[in-house]
Formats: C-alpha cells, sequence, structure tokens
C-alpha cells in the first residue's frame, strides 16, 4: 500500500475549500454557525480589546491571606478597644471588675494576636524580619510594632494584676502595673484600628476606595466587640458600656448606609453575590440589629431589658467577626474583577470609561510624531 | 554601574517564549504547566510567582492592513510582560521586613532570605505581578537579573530574545532608542503605536518600558496605575479621627456614668 506517512488521497474541490473559509469566517467573527446550525467548542473565540482587556484576566494578584487574618481583625480590633475601656474605667474610678475584665481581653488578646499572625506566614519562622526594621510608610510595618507594643504593655498590666493578687501591692508591681495599662492604652488605640489602614492603603480597588472610612469602620467594630464581651463577662448592668455599644452600633449603621448608598461599581463585592450577603449580614448585625437591641433594652426593664441586651452583645460580637471576615472575602473578589484597574465599568456606569478614555495611551503624549516637513 | 531597564518592543516579538525559558533556566523557576489557558497561546496569562516573564498573545478584532493580514482573519500581536520594576514601588514601600529593596541598578529585588511571606507586597502591587509561592510561602518576582548585572552581564530574558524585542539598557538610552523607534514606526504608516511608561501617575515611571500598538488595557496594562502609598494620607487621618473618638467617647461614656452613681 506504498508509503502509510503519505497524505490521504484528497481531490481538491474549490467550493468545499470556500465553504470551509466561509465557516472559519463566522466562527470566529460571530461565535456560531448559520451555515450548518452549530457552535464549536470555546466559541466565540475570545479576543483582546479595549473593552475586553486582555481576555478578561484580572489584571491583579488576590490577596492570599488565610482565614488568620480576619480572626486577627477582629481579636485585635476587640483587645485594643478593651485595653482603651479598661485604662479609662481605671482611670475615672470605675468598677474595679470592668477594669479587670477588660485587662484580661487585652492580655488574651496580646497573646492570640502574634500567634495568628505568625500562623498565616508564609515562613513562619521569620515572623521576627519584621523585627530588624521600622517603616513608616508600610502600614504593616507600623502595624507590627503596634502589635509589639501593645501585647508588651497588656500583659504586663495583667501579669502585674495576678502579682498584685498573689503578694499585695508593692511599688515595682504598681509601677509595672500603671506603665503596662499606659501602653495599653497608648498602643491600643491604634491597634483597634490600624487594621483598616493596613487594608486600606493597598492596589485593591474595594479596599482603597474606602481608605477614608475604613479604620473609622474598624474601630466601631473592635469596640462594638469588645463592649459586648464585657457584657457577656457580667457588666450587663454598666451604662458607660452601654453607651459605648450604642455608640459603636451608630457608627456601623452610619458605615453601612454610607456602603449601600454609593454607586461606585468598585462596591459591588460589598453589595453583590457571596460576599455582599456577608457584608451585609454582618454589617446588619453589628449596626441596624445592635442598635435597636440597646435601644429597645433601654426601653424596657426587668428581665426583658435584660434579655435584650444579652442578645445586642451578642449581635455586636458576631457582627464584628462577621464584618471582618467579609472585608478580606470582599478584597478577594475584588482583585478578581479584571475591569476595575483597566478603568472599564460596567455599562450601567460608563463614567470611567471615558474618564480613562482621556488618559489613554499613557506616556504617548510625550511621544510626538516629528514630522521634518514642518 | 547605570540605571538601567528593559524596553520591550511587541512590534518586534515573535512570541517564541525565549524570554521565558531563559528566565526560568537561569533563575531556577519551576515549571508551571504545559496547559493551555485557551487564551490564544497562551499559557499562564499573567506574570506569577513561576512565571517572572510571560509572553502575552494579543488577538484581536480583524484590523485590515494590520501586519499584513487579511481582512478577516484576525490580528495578532506578541507582547513579553515583566516586573515593571516602578519607580515609586509598592511592594518595595509596603513590605514590613525590609526584603524588597531598590538595587543600585534603579531595580526593584526581593531578598529571598529575609522574605516572611506575609504576603502584604501581592497586595500592594498595582500590576499584580508579586505572588506568593504556596510552596514555600515567600513572594517571588523577575530580579531583574541582579546577579547577572553585577557580574555585568546583561539580564538572560534579553539576552536570549531572538528579534531584540526585548532591549536592555542604560534607562535614558533606552528612552530615546523607544522615541526614536516609535517616530520610525508611525513614519511607516503605524500611526496607532504608543509607548507604555506610566510617568505621569504616581507610580512615576518604570525601568519596564512597552512599545505596543492600541490601547495599552488590551494588553491588560493599567491606563493610571497608582502606587498604593497614596491612600496612606486618608487612611491615617481616619485612623486618628477613630483613635480620637473612642478615646474621647470612652472617657466621656465612664466620667458620665460617674457623675451619675
Amino acid at each position: 500500500m506504498g508509503n502509510p506517512l503519505a497524505a490521504p488521497n484528497m481531490d481538491f474541490d474549490p467550493r468545499r475549500e470556500q465553504q470551509l473559509e466561509e465557516i472559519r469566517r463566522h466562527a470566529e467573527q460571530l461565535g456560531r454557525l448559520h451555515v450548518i446550525g452549530e457552535r464549536p467548542s470555546g466559541a466565540p473565540f475570545p479576543q483582546a480589546s479595549p473593552e475586553n482587556g486582555y481576555y478578561q484576566i484580572p489584571l491583579l494578584k488576590e490577596p492570599p491571606w488565610t482565614w488568620e487574618i480576619p480572626l486577627y481583625f477582629f481579636v485585635g480590633g476587640a483587645a485594643g478597644a478593651a485595653a482603651v475601656i479598661g485604662a479609662i474605667a481605671d482611670y475615672t474610678g470605675g468598677d474595679r471588675e470592668l477594669v479587670r475584665h477588660a485587662r484580661w481581653i487585652a492580655a488574651a488578646g496580646s497573646v492570640i494576636s502574634p500567634a495568628l499572625l505568625v500562623s498565616d506566614l508564609g515562613r513562619p519562622e521569620r515572623f521576627l524580619a519584621m523585627l530588624r526594621v521600622f517603616k513608616i510608610q508600610s502600614p504593616m510595618s507600623v502595624g507590627v510594632w503596634t502589635l509589639v507594643g501593645f501585647s508588651t504593655g497588656a500583659a504586663a498590666a495583667a501579669f502585674a494584676e495576678v502579682l498584685r493578687g498573689r503578694y499585695g501591692s508593692s511599688l515595682p508591681i504598681r509601677v509595672l502595673e500603671n506603665a503596662g495599662q499606659a501602653a495599653s492604652l497608648a498602643f491600643g488605640l491604634p491597634f483597634s484600628n490600624y487594621t483598616g489602614v493596613l487594608i486600606g492603603a493597598t492596589a485593591v480597588p474595594v479596599w482603597n476606595r474606602n481608605a477614608w472610612t475604613l479604620p473609622l469602620h474598624f474601630g466601631a467594630s473592635g469596640l462594638g466587640a469588645a463592649v459586648g464581651l464585657l457584657e457577656l463577662l457580667g457588666h450587663r448592668k454598666n451604662r458607660a458600656l452601654q453607651a459605648l455599644g450604642l455608640g459603636a452600633a451608630f457608627i456601623e449603621t452610619l458605615e453601612g448606609a454610607s456602603i449601600e448608598l454609593r454607586p461606585d461599581p468598585a462596591f459591588d463585592p460589598l453589595k453583590h453575590g457571596p460576599s455582599g450577603f456577608v457584608t451585609r449580614a454582618g454589617g446588619a448585625l453589628a449596626g441596624p440589629v445592635s442598635l435597636a437591641l440597646r435601644t429597645a433594652s433601654l426601653l424596657t426593664t426587668g428581665k426583658r431589658s435584660a434579655s435584650l441586651r444579652r442578645w445586642a452583645s451578642w449581635s455586636s460580637i458576631a457582627g464584628s467577626l462577621v464584618t471582618r471576615i467579609a472585608w478580606i472575602y470582599a478584597g478577594r473578589v475584588s482583585a478578581r474583577d479584571w475591569k476595575l484597574p483597566l478603568e472599564l465599568e460596567d455599562q450601567r456606569s460608563g463614567k470611567s470609561v471615558s474618564a480613562a478614555r482621556k488618559r489613554e495611551h499613557v506616556g504617548s503624549t510625550k511621544i510626538r510624531p516629528n514630522n521634518p516637513e514642518t | 554601574m547605570s540605571v538601567t531597564a528593559f524596553l520591550t518592543d511587541s512590534t518586534l516579538c515573535i512570541g517564541c517564549k525565549a524570554c521565558e525559558v531563559a528566565c526560568k533556566e537561569w533563575n531556577g523557576v519551576e515549571e508551571d504547566g504545559l496547559e493551555w489557558s485557551g487564551f490564544s497561546y497562551d499559557n499562564t496569562g499573567s506574570v506569577g510567582a513561576s512565571t517572572w516573564r510571560h509572553v502575552k498573545f494579543v488577538e484581536q478584532a480583524p484590523v485590515p492592513g494590520i501586519g499584513g493580514n487579511a481582512g478577516e482573519h484576525t490580528s495578532w500581536t506578541f507582547s513579553s510582560d515583566v516586573c515593571k520594576h516602578c519607580e515609586q514601588a509598592g511592594c518595595l514601600e509596603a513590605c514590613p521586613t525590609g526584603s524588597i529593596v531598590r538595587t543600585e541598578f534603579g531595580g526593584v529585588y526581593i531578598q529571598p532570605d529575609v522574605c516572611n511571606g506575609c504576603g502584604y507586597c501581592v497586595t500592594s502591587c498595582p500590576f499584580g505581578v508579586v505572588e506568593r509561592n504556596p510552596k514555600d510561602g515567600r513572594a517571588f518576582k523577575c530580579t531583574f537579573c541582579y546577579d547577572r548585572q553585577k557580574a555585568g552581564l546583561i539580564p538572560a530574558c534579553a539576552k536570549a530574545c531572538p528579534t531584540e524585542s526585548i532591549q536592555f539598557g542604560e534607562i535614558g538610552e533606552l528612552r530615546e532608542k523607544a522615541r526614536t523607534r516609535v517616530e520610525e514606526l508611525r513614519q511607516r504608516g503605524i500611526s496607532d503605536v504608543a509607548m507604555y511608561d506610566p510617568s505621569d501617575t504616581s507610580v512615576e515611571g518604570t525601568h519596564a518600558m512597552f512599545i505596543i500598538r492600541g490601547d495599552p488595557r488590551s494588553y491588560n496594562l493599567p491606563p493610571s496605575p497608582e502606587v498604593p502609598t497614596v491612600y496612606l494620607k486618608k487612611a491615617w487621618t481616619s485612623s486618628a479621627v477613630a483613635a480620637g473618638v473612642l478615646l474621647g467617647g470612652t472617657l466621656l461614656a465612664f466620667l458620665f456614668d460617674g457623675r451619675r452613681r
């Protein structure tokens, strides 16, 4: 039968060749085949274009953080705010038991936070590499040093409390206690909200477009969680905590409203899809639900009031945790949005596209064709 | 020892991926799959932890006359992407360990023995270049062949490029070269040729310039990349306000409560 590798015998039929050309053109341009009513697999063939970007492949990389980071945000926020509450309650001569509980929450946070952070690192044994420099322009560097200061202070205050309980009060113990408490207050203030700066100053659109409000939002979230935890530890009648809980829930409600009212497509991960559901759930629990329960507990008395307040505490804590999870989730979704970094937005807004058009061909304006005739 | 740069001329690229291979070969970067992405002849879709050079295959709608294509065929261009080595580098600013440094050649270099894998640089790169290696946890990207440059050699990708689509040299000279090349192409009637070097944004220019045709967005090049440090002022202001509100609110709550009792 001759050479098996030779091409099979085919008669060249120009009509059939023409038909193949026709099919190819249809497939490429329409993605459909009217000719024989079939759709070739993979059609319509993807194309790169100013409207489609590079095959709609996302430009940005997703934040690589694992479950430890939202939990770290939650623990850090609650611990930082608890330290502030404890110190202020102490300075204003508040309930001793409240001071003690607030200190213990802060101290627990001072141990759990670094543990979570270390565990998230790609190379946990190199946590100390962050302590070889201080970089004011890096929120993570500032945050790590804040964490170190906070943890030292909060742990020292709690340790002094233990010593005082066992050996009675003495000058060194009082010095340690006061210095620790002052440090946990000073570092607790930024520690409760710096995580908002941390994610606000990134390339992830949904995060950096909220750089204005994120630290305030996270600070309120941490305060809500700290108040809730203290209430669950038995301070169910404390009016100062009730006022702080109301304040935090109020700020969270405002934040939720401002997110919902912004038409910016970069906010979509906070409103639509699974990440939008989680965000709304967290926002509702920390904001309006908590606010309503607290208000209702103020307007009622006795058992009913106490029960409402207990529900409010749980609502604040759960809301804070879910909110942190939601923001990391939304960041991942936002990084997958191929349109935003290319300044292409949905048809419904269309604003940004024209803005991008103006800046089209970055750098090309500087290079003008040099026409020797003129 | 001078400040150096890449000039990647996509009008000369033939899509051979020799740069990708040379980069992997010299730097010992692991393979990243031989699957097709389904987007032309692209394998990986973007640069990443194991793809420091990445050839983009930009298939665009038919444009009669482009590249001598017939009217019904897609216009097909290639462009070898790489870390931009920004003048204001988001990753470098964000790195909390000081692992990411600016070299004497102007490149941005991750010292692998210092990186602790926090991943903050990944979220801070406006070009989506840096990526954490899931196996060992550290962040990786193009090193600008720092070791080769130290030894007076040109980067592996530029060395391997068979058409001199990837050029390497002193940054000022390369800018001049790019200008001349763009003019030359325009005089030859290719009117949509442009240079991508976002020097009018907060990134303040790059050490990896590109000559492309048409809209940079077809190449996944952002029209106005911003270094994330521009958001710091807003965010820290908000942080200070939040701290003030927390301190003031707590003080007020406890003082008021104390007086009532």
